[in-house]
């Protein structure tokens, strides 16, 4: 029988029923609602269910709930913040960087974690941190310019 | 069109799903003022034959009585002035929402922002075949076109009237109509306060020219953009209505395969836990996803297998079995291709084949079902919702008007979602819970149990003169399609053939069909040809065509590549591809680096041009154009469905390769812009032309003729 467990989501507390080997994924969509974050393959390999970790980009299709416990975990929707979209949110709207935009939450989590470590990633960099994230659409070229643009924002808003 | 185009045009693309039985419009108008509020509406009639292809064929009979024509689209303008275009095509990615609301907002002379589109809802919207074909944007932009014209004038008659003036002298611009002579004005939402005025379209109305366009033409972003970044969009998957069930469906170990003992009593005392038998479709529904997966595995099950063929045998078998006496409507002959031989100063014989290959649409195949007192609604991805509907209805033996299906803004298609496969799951499953289950394919169902872009089997002999002129061209294509298949080339001697065979492995549309492995092997062809002649192969390719709007993109995607180009490195290879497709144009450049020692393959830089006619959205062309390149690019290097004894050896994106960031060259998407040509889908011939020059350009770099789709699965061979 599954324990209760809690799990610290977008700043807030839930506790959560569910077995501890239950994809992080399920427990985000089917039980908090959050379906931002989506499946796209369950085996780690295409990053649309792409969460921060303790700050780190994470498949949750692949990790256990029970490892997420006493972590802080983002989703696409803790991302932002008084209704002002992140910056890497806004330049992958003003690139226009997605199609059926599937992908589009994955590689937005994706991107976040690379820029919160890497303020001037290389484009090499780049390619390296999304080549896990699957876009079938094929804007790939556009998503690589949101990410440099949000780069760009970003060290324009630090102090 | 000549008799030859015609030939190939009565038998539609074989494997584009054809619509169903016969439909009728059944939404009373009273009840359409009723469901939208008051205002100004008008509806489009299918007559003439553009129209027509998107709906139902023949006449039809409801209590005997005859129905009004054929209603294929609408409009609404309501009293808060917001308009509303009306359509039976899905949003998939290929960003309709956006292009058609541009063309609404332009034609009615609208801000941008006040036009909504309904799309792809059976109980809403009116019956649509699909979207499919590139057929959305050359059928509905030209009716949307045409019903906001009858809606302007519409608005201008309410307020000639209003002010007891003639409707000649009245102007129609910036949401409002104006009286010059008199200076007054009255905005739209004020026109259509308190109205209930319909009409069909008027067989006679001028719409605004291409040349004229305002909104449309103009690179729009995306529409609900934030929502999409935002994660709030829900898709078919993200949707939990209250008492939701996730449903899971036992599939067989192999294709073909029956149920021969069957014992679900374990699963049975799983309290909360639903399970179906019917025939051999088996499925669970349970309130988690992890309970339904629990009850699947408790089942025991024993399924009887059939032999199947695999991928090793693939290309013999289609061959032997491929129709001895094929249908004359699938052949298309001219001159002699013996006497074309014979003049020929070069000759070539060659065989190439195609793999099969899979959508792998990131939103897999997903139904969410509902069953309220005997009527049933379901949300889906699908690209053909109204057979979708016929298909529950049919299964469920209920009247059509019984079954709703809501299309959400869907995760990609490709043309792999036609079925109604996840539907008809959600639908059974729902029913015997009496409760709402979604299910959604995991993806290894979807590589298994989708459909894919049938393989195919590719035969060319031709000929050409000293000069480069071709003389004689036989073009046999088996299994894999004929769209695409005729040549864009003059030849005066030729003989074009598809040949059927039965079906292998399930098989489907795809984002282009078959006139990706027709360009394939006759772009490939053309170059070998050049080699054989030695010429350029783009002078090769100029001699031989005569049409302006295939030499201009061939001609443009060779400038801005700056062909022909010299090496300047080992390894280095160029190539090029043209073709035309469902009234677009296509031509791609392609450089490549070969390591010859590891047998590396890296496509350095595409350029494609690409024109299709006046253009509706620069900005959402260009993503359909380079998103079509990197598909393209997938197909032509390394995708292939692997099988054996009815199994997919790869059904994970571990084990099939999909393009990724690293595989992305440099790209360049060359848009000619043809304001005096009306405007051709552009969802499908951008593919075309990728693998053809990619193959080129490693023929160029190593002297290594590839043949075969995927062309490099494991890296270039050594020879």
């Amino acid at each position: 029988m599954a324990k209760s467990i809690e799990l610290d989501v977008n700043g807030k507390r839930h506790p959560v029923n569910y077995p501890a080997d239950t994809p992080l994924l399920s427990v985000l969509r089917d039980e908090l609602g959050l379906t931002g974050s989506k499946y796209g393959c369950g085996e780690g390999q295409c990053g649309a269910c792409t969460v921060l970790i303790g700050g780190a980009p994470r498949r949750s299709c692949t990790i256990p709930v029970s490892a997420a416990v006493g972590k802080l975990i983002i989703t696409i929707e803790g991302l932002d913040k008084d209704g002002g979209l992140h910056p890497v949110q806004q330049a992958f709207l003003d690139a226009g960087a997605f199609q059926c935009a599937y992908c589009t939450s994955g590689m937005i989590m994706s991107s976040v974690g690379l820029l919160e470590g890497n303020a001037k990633p290389s484009d090499t960099e780049i390619v390296q941190s999304l080549q896990g994230n699957i876009c079938r659409c094929g804007t790939h070229p556009r998503v690589l310019d949101a990410v440099r643009r949000a780069a760009r924002m970003m060290q324009e808003r630090r102090p | 069109m000549n008799e030859r185009t015609q030939a190939f045009q009565v038998e539609p693309e074989r494997y584009e799903f054809r619509a169903g039985p016969i439909h009728h419009f059944d939404l009373a108008r009273r009840d359409f003022f009723k469901l939208l509020g008051a205002g100004i509406a008008v509806f489009a009639v299918a007559k003439d034959s553009v129209a027509i292809q998107e709906t139902a064929p023949g006449p039809r009979s409801f209590h005997n009585e005859e129905l009004p024509k054929e209603i294929t689209s609408w409009l609404h303008v309501g009293e808060d002035g917001i308009v509303t275009g009306f359509t039976g095509k899905a949003e998939i990615g290929q960003n309709i929402r956006t292009s058609l609301a541009q063309t609404i907002a332009d034609e009615l002379h609208v801000p941008f922002e006040n036009v909504r589109m309904v799309t792809a809802d059976t109980a809403l919207t009116p019956f649509d075949a699909g979207t499919f074909g590139s057929r959305t944007t050359p059928t509905m932009t030209p009716q949307f076109r045409r019903v906001a014209s009858a809606a302007r004038d519409l608005l201008i008659g309410v307020a000639a009237k209003e002010w007891n003036v003639a409707p000649e002298g009245l102007v129609a611009a910036g949401a409002k109509v104006s009286d010059p002579a008199s200076g007054r004005s009255l905005r739209y939402d004020d026109l259509a306060r308190g109205k209930t005025l319909a009409q069909n379209l008027p067989a006679e109305d001028p719409v605004t020219p291409p040349v004229e366009w305002t909104i449309a033409g103009k690179a729009l972003p995306k529409v609900d953009g934030r929502s999409f970044v935002t994660g709030k969009h829900q898709y078919t998957p993200d949707l939990r209505p209250a008492g939701l069930l996730y449903g899971k469906i036992l599939r067989p170990p192999s294709f073909g395969a029956t149920l021969s003992s069957y014992d679900d009593s374990a699963t049975k005392a799983i309290p909360g836990v639903f399970v179906v038998r019917d025939g051999d479709f088996v499925g669970v529904a349970a309130p988690s996803e992890h309970q339904a997966q629990s009850a699947l595995n408790s089942i025991h099950a024993q399924w009887k297998e059939v032999p199947q063929i695999s991928n090793k045998e693939l290309f013999a078998y289609l061959k032997e079995k491929a129709s001895a006496n094929s249908d004359d409507r699938r052949r298309s002959q001219k001159g002699s291709v013996e006497d074309g031989l014979a003049k020929a100063a070069h000759r070539l014989d060659a065989t190439y084949t195609v793999a099969f290959i899979a959508h792998a649409p990131l939103e897999p195949r997903a139904a969410v079902a509902k069953w309220v007192d005997g009527e049933l609604t379901v949300w889906t991805g699908t690209q053909r919702p109204f057979a979708n509907r016929d298909e529950l209805a049919a299964q469920f033996h209920i009247p059509e008007n019984s079954v709703r299906v809501i299309v959400p803004d869907t995760g990609s298609a490709y043309g792999g979602k036609h079925t109604s496969d996840a539907a008809l799951e959600a639908a059974r499953l729902s029913r015997a819970a009496g409760r709402p289950v979604k299910v959604v394919w995991t993806r290894e169902e979807e590589f298994t149990w989708a459909y894919f872009r049938p393989a195919g089997v590719i035969e060319i002999k031709s000929g050409i003169g000293a000069d480069g002129t071709l003389t004689a061209w036989e073009f046999h294509n088996y299994n894999s399609g004929s769209s695409g298949i005729e040549t864009p080339y003059v030849v005066s001697n030729q003989h074009i053939e598809f040949h059927s065979v039965p079906q292998i492995l399930r098989s489907g549309s795809y984002r282009g069909l078959a006139a990706t492995a027709n360009h394939f092997a006759r772009e490939t062809h053309m170059d070998a040809l050049a080699r054989t002649a030695q010429m350029d192969s783009l002078d090769l390719r100029l001699k031989n065509l005569a049409d302006p709007r295939i030499r201009a993109v061939l001609e443009a995607a060779a400038r801005s590549f700056g062909w022909p180009r010299k090496k300047s490195q080992e390894g280095q290879g160029f190539g090029l591809a043209v073709g035309s497709e469902k009234g677009s144009y296509v031509a791609t450049c392609a450089e490549v680096a070969v390591d010859r020692a590891s047998g590396a393959v890296r496509v350095v830089r595409l350029f494609e041009a690409f024109e299709c006619g006046a253009i509706v959205n620069p900005d959402g062309l260009h993503n359909q154009v380079v998103g079509a390149m990197i598909q393209g690019l997938g197909g032509a290097l390394f995708e292939a469905v692997e099988f054996e004894n009815g199994r997919i050896k790869n059904p994970r994106f571990a084990s099939y390769r999909v393009p990724r960031f690293r595989d992305v060259p440099e790209i360049e998407a060359i848009l000619i812009d043809r304001r005096d040509i009306p405007s051709a889908g552009a969802g499908e011939t951008p593919i075309m032309t990728v693998a053809p020059a990619i193959g080129n350009a490693i023929f160029d770099a190593t002297g290594v003729r590839l043949n075969n789709l995927p062309l490099v699965p494991n890296g270039l061979q050594r020879a």
